[in-house]
């Protein structure tokens, strides 16, 4: 398992949240969750202006195996999406947590923050699933 | 209760991800599918495929059984090594499986099923036999292994030395030879595949299949997993039990109508439906490519000009960059095509398959 990088927060499912300091996060999926789904081929990113709601689907990635809903980790305003995914969504697979970024979200409820798992709290978790 | 192969190990030794597939503890992969995908269609890689079935049917009434209890006619049969693809039907004309027929000789059938179904279509051949002079033995004993790429059949050829790499490289294609004493035991080496690439499926014992299996690695045959097979098979046109075909629908229904030979004389299960259904069946299947991207899944609803249907089996086809589908809908031209994905209808081109060929897009993919 690859190193999980001690400045995110993660959601139990899977989502990753890096806080950039000016209001805004950059959100993504996990190392384990690309291991899991396999090589993906496309992405489904929402647009720029959306008003996302926490706990709710906000994007899809697809697998050759599965498609998989991203939620959204926090509620906001989406200021940017990662277009080059359109073409090169295998970027995920190889850098989840880099140049595989989703989406970035303007903060309307930043206490939201405070109830996503921290690195350690999600590294025990996806211990826990594995058999 | 999860059933495994004699190559499980050797799979978890290689960095499998292990999947339940049909009560079997199988590899997805070995890391990438796709890198699998793309190394059979290039170069050679191999599957387990011990999870399949191999029934022996011997005795006098072997042919007469056969006559009975598939829907293509066994009498094309006339060369020992010779294989044929079929359907076995249920007295309605359904799909209770599809197989593969080895005559290997007038007293010697081998059939090999498929893995989902085993218990269902074990019963039923052990019921359909019992008017006939046959004998029908399940052999679990017995692993198997697919090769398949284009560097397969040299690079087995190679690995069986001079007498029986020279018999295996001069099979034809859909032929099968007994080869007795080899390094790896005996062997039954068949020129088929499920990838629509040249290669062997080989039967070995469960003694054998391990070194078998070690010494194809060292050959240079990549191991590759279910995954990589369901997208190389989708690709290659060839339909999935269970998935494009079940109990409820026809050979014609399921472009097997190739595999159904309706010789005059000949009582076959099933037979009074696909009379019926010789000219039209009310369903067809069609190919399907999605310009757009995004990727084709089973269940999703099709729309088409004499009304719905649906997807059968759906991927991302690794070969042609696009997703591609089997999609069963309502007989007739079906014009402009749309499938109904998350809410949003996308159009798809219909299509002849396969929809690769000699590794490479089909014409008009």
């Amino acid at each position: 398992m690859s190193e999980i990088p001690g400045d995110l927060k993660f959601l139990k499912s899977h989502e990753w949240v890096r806080i950039e300091g000016d209001g805004k996060v950059t959100i993504g999926i996990s190392d384990h969750a690309q291991g899991l789904l396999g090589d993906l081929v496309y992405v489904e990113l929402p647009a720029v202006g959306d008003d996302i709601q926490a706990g709710t689907g906000v994007a899809v990635v697809e697998s050759v195996k599965a498609a998989s809903d991203v939620y959204a980790p926090v509620s906001g305003t989406i200021t940017a999406v990662n277009e080059a995914l359109a073409d090169k969504p295998e970027t995920i697979n190889e850098d989840a947590y880099g140049e595989g970024w989703l989406f970035v979200v303007e903060l309307s409820e930043p206490d939201q923050l405070n109830e996503l798992l921290a690195p350690d709290e999600y590294a025990e978790q996806i211990e826990g699933e594995e058999d | 209760m999860t059933q495994k192969t004699i190559l499980n190990d050797a799979h978890r030794a290689l960095g499998a991800r292990m999947v339940d597939f049909g009560g079997w503890d199988m590899p997805l992969n070995y890391g990438s599918q796709i890198e699998e995908h793309h190394h059979v269609r290039r170069d050679a890689g191999m599957f387990d495929v011990s999870h399949m079935t191999v029934v022996d049917l011997r005795g006098a009434g072997t042919r007469d059984f056969l006559r009975r209890l598939v829907a293509n006619s066994v009498d094309k049969l006339k060369v020992p090594g010779k294989a044929l693809y079929t359907c076995m039907l249920t007295l309605d004309g359904g799909i209770v499986d599809d197989l593969i027929v080895y005559f290997m000789a007038d007293d010697w059938f081998r059939l090999v099923v498929n893995a989902a179904t085993r218990e269902k279509v074990l019963a039923w051949i052990a019921e359909q036999a019992a008017d006939f002079d046959v004998a029908v033995t399940e052999r679990p004993e017995l692993a198997m292994i697919a090769v398949q790429g284009p560097q397969a059949r040299d690079t087995v050829a190679t690995l069986l030395g001079d007498g029986n790499g020279k018999t295996v490289a001069k099979l034809g294609r859909f032929a099968a030879a007994a080869l007795e004493g080899t390094a790896f035991g005996d062997l039954f080496v068949a020129r088929t595949g499920y990838t629509g690439e040249d290669g062997f499926e080989i039967v070995v014992g469960e003694s054998h299949a391990v070194a078998l299996w070690m010494a194809l690695h060292e050959a240079g045959v990549a191991p590759a997993g279910l995954g990589a097979r369901d997208t190389l098979r989708l690709e290659a046109g060839l339909a999935l039990y269970g998935q494009d075909m079940d109990e409820t629908v026809s050979p014609f229904e399921a472009a097997l109508g190739w595999t159904v030979a309706l010789d005059e004389g000949r009582a076959f299960n099933g037979r009074a439906l696909l009379e019926s259904q010789a000219d039209g069946a009310p369903r067809q299947m069609i190919g399907l490519v999605m310009d757009d991207k995004g990727v084709l899944r089973h269940g999703q609803t099709v729309a088409t000009a004499n009304g719905a249907g649906e997807i059968l089996s759906g991927t991302f086809s690794p070969t042609i960059g696009k997703a591609i589908a089997f999609a069963r809908v309502p007989a007739g031209e079906p014009g402009e095509v749309t499938v109904d994905i998350r809410g949003r209808q996308v159009p798809v081109r219909v299509v002849k398959f396969p929809f690769v060929k000699n590794g490479q897009p089909a014409d008009g993919v």
